[in-house]
């Protein structure tokens, strides 16, 4: 068995082929897996919140997709990837819970999905897959050797990006 | 460390904790009388802890659980959410529907409908304990249900809470029904900016 690294909410990971990156239980929040196929070196990030600005209080740059993102790239730069064939799969961002009346709170998950892309954008990472929304929760495994991003779910099966 | 939580005296976090004692024991007399069966509860705990290790107080993220949330409205506002782990949570329909132990293997929108009517109930009685120490009139929004993934449930509090800090004060009981079948975990998730309010309604505002 190749090592399982396990990425908690609010943190992100990096490593290489043949280890396995992995987090639990995505509702809201986004999974970002960021990929070189030709070192084997991959990053996941657990993010919370869209934007780092407008947080009251925080010493965690990981919680938000603005300031985890350009941190794991990074990481994963040390661990010798190369910023140009870097590619990004995305998933989470869902609604869990449904009100009559959204109020922003409610909407984070699409807000978060949005300053996702725009973060991958600005960085010149092409999202190649995106499974964001629903009203469901979400495990992502990143598979270091393959690149292949794995989507578990309770109702709606299991799936490889 | 800017947080207002992560300065709480021992004081302060007794005052919570007896609040909550009084809160889930209405709690768990109105499940009682509803189900028919005898209650246990354990002692709240009222514990701050960093945001990402909330979700293990149930089992983990990736644990199967029924969430029932509500918003909590008035000067003090928060959210309420009622956790069963997902067994539980189709034993529990079972003795509210009168069906034989074991038959509940998914939920229908009447088994869905009597879960937030529990939910409702509880929190209904959780608050009005809050009420009468904080004199304030503190009501709950209509409940939503959810069945999933204990993280991704929580993520919508936590979220919320995220904004302002990286720990949550979290004031949780466990339920048990005698006999088994049915446990759950209430919790109390007051907004940041609650909590002050809520420490200087009570008197142990320093």
């Amino acid at each position: 068995m190749s090592e399982l690294i396990k990425v908690g909410m609010a943190d992100y990971k990096v490593g290489r082929a043949p280890a396995s990156l992995i987090t639990y239980g995505l509702g809201s929040c986004i999974g970002i897996a960021i990929y070189d196929p030709a070192t084997k070196v991959g990053g996941l990030a657990h993010i919370m919140l869209p934007d780092s600005k407008q947080a009251r209080s925080s010493e965690n740059p990981a919680k938000f997709a603005d300031t985890a993102i350009p941190l794991m790239v990074n990481d994963m730069i040390k661990l010798g990837a190369s910023k140009m064939r870097l590619r990004a799969k995305i998933a989470g961002g869902a609604q869990m819970f449904t009100f009559s009346n959204l109020t922003d709170i409610m909407r984070i998950g699409e807000r978060n999905a949005e300053s996702v892309r725009i973060v991958l954008k600005a960085l010149d990472i092409s999202i190649i897959a995106d499974d964001t929304g629903g009203n469901y929760g979400r495990t992502v495994e990143l598979k270091l050797d393959s690149g292949g991003f794995r989507i578990k779910t309770i109702d709606k099966g299991e799936k490889e990006l | 460390m800017s947080e207002e939580i992560l300065k709480l005296s021992e004081m302060q976090i007794d005052a919570l904790r007896e609040v909550g004692n009084v809160g889930a024991g209405n709690a768990a007399t109105a499940l009682s009388q509803i189900i028919n069966r005898q209650i246990d509860m354990t002692v709240p705990r009222v514990t701050i802890m960093p945001l990402g290790d909330v979700p293990d107080v149930v089992g983990g993220p990736d644990a199967m659980v029924a969430g029932v949330y509500f918003r909590v409205f008035g000067p003090a506002p928060g959210s309420i959410l009622f956790l069963l782990p997902r067994e539980s949570a189709f034993s529990l329909v079972d003795m509210l529907m009168g069906r034989e132990k074991g038959h509940t293997q998914a939920l229908n929108s009447l088994d869905e409908s009597a879960l937030m009517e529990i939910g409702n109930i509880l929190s209904g009685a959780y608050l009005n304990a809050l009420s009468y120490f904080t004199k304030f009139t503190l009501l709950p929004s209509i409940p939503a249900l959810a069945v999933d993934m204990a993280g991704a449930i929580l993520s919508i509090i936590l979220i919320q809470i995220g904004q302002m800090g990286d720990h949550a004060l979290v004031i949780e009981t466990e339920f048990t029904s005698a006999g088994g079948g049915v446990k759950g975990h209430f919790f109390l998730i007051p907004d940041p900016g609650s909590l002050n309010v809520i420490l200087t309604a009570i008197g142990v505002k320093e």
